[in-house]
């Protein structure tokens, strides 16, 4: 069995980012870089698989400038077989996303693509669920769980009010939430063994698909800042402002 | 213009975000449509029907709709949405699984968790985890959107709109429910209470959120969590607030034991009050903090809900 798994390259989750004085976007001139925490839980989840038994191929996948090609190192190091640059240095909505990532499911036909539920850049939490629309597939996003049984997976899937099972045939989308699992390091005998791991570098133009976007951004601020408060003294004194100042008790 | 809300309800309860997300629709401005899909869902409609501004509820009550299935209600909407300049709904598990998927059927981009109507067809929303505010301008013709409910205020229930049965059917066949667990409380609703009284790792174990969860009753408020309380096991994983978790925006958020990671903050820093107890003056839950006292949440948490 087949899994691919698109991975996602975006400012590093401990990065406090800054907006641009021209309001046209945030800054990440010289901010480190790194795979979208929610994309190495599903390269790990893939791992997992693999080394169950379940899977019998890795592919990782992604869309972005040649620097992304970073990101793929590491999805190999991590345990992906080989992977595919979809090169562009344009923004990627996430329609266009799912858009080529269909193109790929069509040429690769894996039976699994599992996914990050969100990026944490545009927190969209759209592109798993865009994808399984476009390929027809069944999808299991936020998943908590997954146990691949024949044609089919259980996923434990994380919503509102705790956990949901269900079940969905393959092959199917499946999007990973932060509890699925514990990501792994890669050691650095795979760093070095994944540099000569294949990857194939492709351009949207190939899958024939245009990058363009119907979602335009007019500008970027920062949020409004909260006034800073005071520190208080004593428990009785937090009661006192609780009750006489903000009276919100 | 006409705008087609979609419902989040279980069925026999229509949830509080709703109201939420008809304010939205009314800030856009149109007829607005309220649809209710799922099975033996007549209470939910009889809600909706009530909610101010709504002049019609359209009912798909099928059994391919019981559990939301992003497939068959995803579906449903490219069918039926097509007709609309607008389809909204509430930035929840549900809105967030079957949203992206309509969009994706109807070839229209998703506009996520708006926390502002700047037109019918400019919004703002959050990203890099509420660092950055974006105003986006959809040029689409149907513009598919999921609305934060903590950013608009619910619209009161004194309507009284028709309801319309639906008969439509779509069961694509490709996923099924199996089961739920799901966390029985009394408290209020996380994302719609007024108090949230929420424990971090400082809180240390499941037993010691028992001071989390007195606090929160004296105020009749929710409990929530950090990613770290909930990762180690202290509490089930809907309480967990921030940028992947819940976003609330209460009166009053208490937070103890927590450290104020950018991805927590993302969920809370929008209350009206915030205080902050822990023991390290450093941590940088004090920066967004009204009230921080710097004190040991064993003892300090007590003696709160003793005093208030
Ligand atoms: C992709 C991604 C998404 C994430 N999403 C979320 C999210 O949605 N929500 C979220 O919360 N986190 C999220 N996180 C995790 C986040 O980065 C932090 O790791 C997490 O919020 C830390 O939780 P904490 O503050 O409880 O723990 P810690 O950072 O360990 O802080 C514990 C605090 O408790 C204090 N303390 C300890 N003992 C006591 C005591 N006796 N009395 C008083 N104070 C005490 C300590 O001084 C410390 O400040 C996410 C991370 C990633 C990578
Ligand atoms: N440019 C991209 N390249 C590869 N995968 C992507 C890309 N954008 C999004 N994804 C995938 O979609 C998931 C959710 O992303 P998003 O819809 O942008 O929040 C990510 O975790 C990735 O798995």
């Amino acid at each position: 069995m087949k899994v691919l798994v698109p991975v996602k390259r975006v400012v590093d989750y401990n990065v406090k980012v800054r907006v641009k004085a021209d309001q046209s976007d945030v800054d990440l001139a010289n901010v480190k870089m790194s795979m979208n925490p929610f994309c190495e839980i599903a390269v790990e989840e893939a791992v997992r698989l693999k080394e169950k038994g379940v899977a019998s191929e890795i592919v990782a996948v992604t869309i972005g400038p040649k620097t992304a090609q970073e990101q793929l190192r590491t999805a190999m190091a991590l345990g992906a077989d080989r992977s595919i640059l979809i090169e562009t240095d344009e923004k990627v909505d996430s329609l266009t996303a799912a858009k080529l990532l269909a193109k790929v499911v069509e040429e690769e036909e894996p039976q699994v693509v599992m996914m990050g539920k969100q990026s944490i850049d545009t927190d969209n939490n759209q592109t798993p669920q865009m994808l399984a629309a476009l390929a027809g597939f069944a999808q299991a996003t936020f998943a908590s769980e997954v146990t691949i049984d024949g044609d089919k997976a259980q996923v434990k899937r994380e919503i509102d009010g705790g956990l949901q099972t269900i079940e969905v045939k393959l092959p199917a989308v499946i999007s990973a939430d932060l509890r699925l699992n514990e990501p792994r390091y890669a050691k650095l005998p795979n760093i070095m063994k994944a540099k000569k791991k294949p990857l194939d570098s492709k351009t949207p133009a190939d899958y024939g698909v245009e990058v363009a976007s119907k979602l335009k951004t007019l500008k970027v601020e920062p949020p409004a800042e909260r006034s800073a408060g005071i520190k208080v003294g004593s428990v009785d004194e937090l009661v006192d402002k609780l009750k006489n100042e903000a009276k919100v008790v | 213009m006409s705008i087609l809300v979609v419902a989040d309800h279980h069925n026999s309860e229509l949830t509080p975000v709703t109201a939420n997300v008809v304010a939205a629709a009314k800030e856009i401005g149109g007829d607005i449509h309220l649809l209710v899909a799922g099975e033996n869902c007549q209470a939910a409609a009889e809600a909706a029907a009530k909610l101010e501004g709504v002049s019609k509820v359209l009912v798909a009550d099928n059994a391919a709709y019981g559990h939301q299935l992003a497939e068959n209600v995803a579906a449903l909407l490219a069918e039926i949405g097509k007709d609309y300049s607008h389809l909204l709904t509430g930035a929840t598990a549900v809105g967030k699984n079957v949203f992206p998927r309509a969009a994706a059927l109807l070839d229209v981009d998703q506009i996520s968790e708006i926390i502002s109507v700047e037109s019918a067809d400019t919004f703002q929303r959050p990203i890099y985890a509420g660092n950055a505010i974006a105003t986006v301008q959809s040029e689409d013709a149907v513009k598919v959107i999921t609305v934060r409910g903590t950013s608009f205020d619910p619209v009161a229930e004194t309507g009284s709109a028709e309801i319309e049965a639906l008969d439509k059917a779509t069961d694509a066949g490709l996923s099924s429910h199996v089961s739920e667990e799901l966390a029985a409380s009394d408290r209020p609703e996380l994302t719609a209470a007024g108090v949230v009284v929420s424990g971090g790792r400082g809180v240390g174990s499941e037993e010691g959120f028992d001071i989390i969860y007195k606090l929160a009753d004296k105020l009749g408020g929710a409990v929530g969590a950090s990613r770290a309380a909930v990762d180690a096991g202290y509490v089930p994983n809907d309480l967990q607030v921030g940028q992947t978790g819940k976003i609330v925006a209460p009166q009053l958020y208490i937070a103890a034991g927590i450290s104020g990671a950018i991805q927590h903050l993302a969920g809370m820093k929008d209350s009206k009050v915030i205080v902050a107890i822990n023991k390290d003056e450093e941590a940088p839950i004090f920066q967004v903090a009204d009230y921080g006292l710097v004190a040991d949440l064993f003892e300090a948490v007590p003696e709160l809900e003793g005093k208030l």
